[in-house]
């Protein structure tokens, strides 16, 4: 291995779970209502949930419950209306890989190189390493709109990693790949957490991709989230969608999302 | 390419039969041939004055990019001056010209600055107006996303907002080549020793018809390569952004 990122200690936090972990203590957040009149729509309600260094927790769900909501209350960009959360500095990657479009594959990998003060070359080189090991070599120097979607996912996930945070708040980061794609980079996300472990925080509406990824799979109920049901998933990596174990999981966090 | 060219061929010959057998006199309206002769005949003239009209053109059309892009920047970082500054700049546009052109000579007489003030005067709006729209279409989700990796304002300004408006600007600069060269002749109409709408100024009284005609094809020729020199601008600067904005199609 010859790169190992180190998440960084720029901006030293003291947290619940002390270095990397995540807690919340009956979260509630609603988010103001549109219009003069309208009331808050409550988006979270009383979400209490402890993910530890370098544990990858799925957050499964019906659409609309709040799942994003409640990474983004992780990533500090709201603050929760009551309840604690504490969260070593947290990195979002939502579902659409947003590369930016002026700039060259590796740039948009290195952005947060770049934001922290490095230059240009600095930052190319930092990461240019990780393009070698996570099967980007090569189009270092495409422009996003030249890559395939799972390759942009690939370079939006690179970004993420680099921005050197313990926390990644992964959401939905193959909504909008087709199935193939899908499994794919699943498979992908898999061996790249191996190899960069990191808190993980996927929120997904794909139970067998929970199932394929998660440590522990979190069932939220429809809006406004509560925790529904935590599973448990002691299996060895790597696994597949059609192991038995999995498939078992995957009926029971059906079973607990009412479908 | 050879239909576009047909069309033109239609067109001249369309003008040229009713200049030739419509009873019209060719002090009102000559015909393509004799606007031609006057461009051959007269081609040191138009030359000498078609560099001075071009230039206070270029130079305007630049100065329009500059102060439309900032004030459009400014605007939208502050919603104060949004309230304040745009629809002044809106009221600016219904100024007629021909009121303060002969202000803007007085104050900066016969010389490029009065002209370069009113191709600005005329141009910087559209500016403004494409830019803050490229400004608003930056994605929330990329602003949360920056915010995720520390970006500071200033730092989402240089990633994303910045770079996002310059196709926006540049798509302005080119709905302002038509009227850059109207204002151009205009300012020249109001006080000038030379350039192209100078020529137009001096030959309509003296009967010159055909050169004034002669004129406008240059000035129309300079319009249309000065189009196609931004759109070449936005192919090297904004790569991304190619629309179908091009004559050639895609």
């Amino acid at each position: 291995m010859t790169t190992r990122l180190e998440a960084s200690d720029r901006e030293p936090r003291t947290t619940a779970e002390g270095h990397g972990g995540v807690a919340l203590r009956d979260v509630r957040f609603a988010h103001p209502g549109r219009g003069r009149r309208a009331a808050p729509v409550a988006a979270v309600d009383g979400v209490t949930l402890a993910v530890a260094e370098r544990e990858i927790v799925a957050l499964v769900g019906p659409s609309g419950c709040g799942k994003t909501t409640l990474l983004e209350l992780v990533c500090r960009l709201m603050e929760p209306d009551s309840g604690t959360l504490a969260s070593a500095p947290a990195v979002l990657m939502p579902q659409r890989d947003l590369l930016l479009p002026w700039l060259d594959a590796l740039d948009n990998a290195a952005l947060a190189l770049r934001i922290h003060g490095a230059g240009r070359d600095e930052a190319r080189a930092g990461a240019r390493p990780l393009f070698e090991a996570f099967g980007l070599e090569g189009f270092e120097r495409a422009r996003p709109y030249e890559l395939s979607g799972g390759m942009r996912q690939r370079v939006a996930f690179l970004r993420t990693l680099l921005s050197g945070k313990p926390v990644l708040c992964l959401d939905e980061p193959f909504g909008a790949l087709d199935a193939l794609t899908r499994t794919e980079m699943r498979d992908w996300l898999g061996a790249a957490l191996t190899r960069e472990p990191r808190t993980t925080l996927l929120v997904t509406h794909d139970v067998e991709e929970a199932a394929v990824l998660a440590d522990r799979i979190v069932v939220l109920t429809p809006r406004p989230a509560r925790v529904a049901a935590i599973l448990e998933v002691p299996l060895p990596r790597p696994r597949r969608g059609t192991d038995p174990a999995v498939v078992a999981l995957r009926e029971q966090a059906l079973e607990a999302l009412g479908a | 390419m050879i239909a576009a060219f047909l069309i033109l061929l239609v067109l001249i010959g369309g003008w040229e039969a009713y200049a030739r057998l419509g009873h019209v006199d060719e002090f009102i309206l000559p015909a393509p041939t004799q606007v031609a002769t006057a461009l051959w005949d007269d081609r040191g003239l138009l030359w000498h004055n078609l560099l001075v009209t071009a230039q206070e053109i270029g130079l305007g059309i630049l100065l329009a990019l500059a102060l439309g892009a900032l004030l459009a920047i400014v605007i939208h970082l502050s919603p104060t001056l949004r309230r304040v500054v745009y629809p002044l700049l809106v009221g600016s546009q219904a100024v007629p010209i021909v009121i303060i052109a002969p202000l803007l000579v007085v104050w900066f007489g016969f010389g490029i600055a009065p002209k370069l003030a009113i191709i600005a005067l005329v141009c910087f709006f559209p500016v403004v107006v494409t830019t803050l729209d490229a400004l608003a279409a930056v994605d929330p989700e990329q602003r949360k996303l920056l915010h995720t990796l520390d970006a500071s304002r200033w730092q989402e300004f240089r990633w994303v907002e910045a770079p996002a408006a310059l196709p926006g600007a540049l798509s302005g600069a080119k709905i302002a080549v038509a009227v850059a060269v109207i204002g151009a002749v205009f300012a020249e109409y109001a006080g000038s020793s030379a350039g192209l709408g100078n020529v137009i100024l001096q030959a309509i009284p003296q009967l010159e018809t055909a050169r004034a005609y002669a004129a406008v094809v240059l000035l129309a020729a300079f319009a249309i390569l000065l189009f196609l020199l931004l759109t070449l601008a936005e192919r090297l600067l904004v790569p991304w952004a190619r629309r179908d904005t091009e004559w050639s199609g895609r």
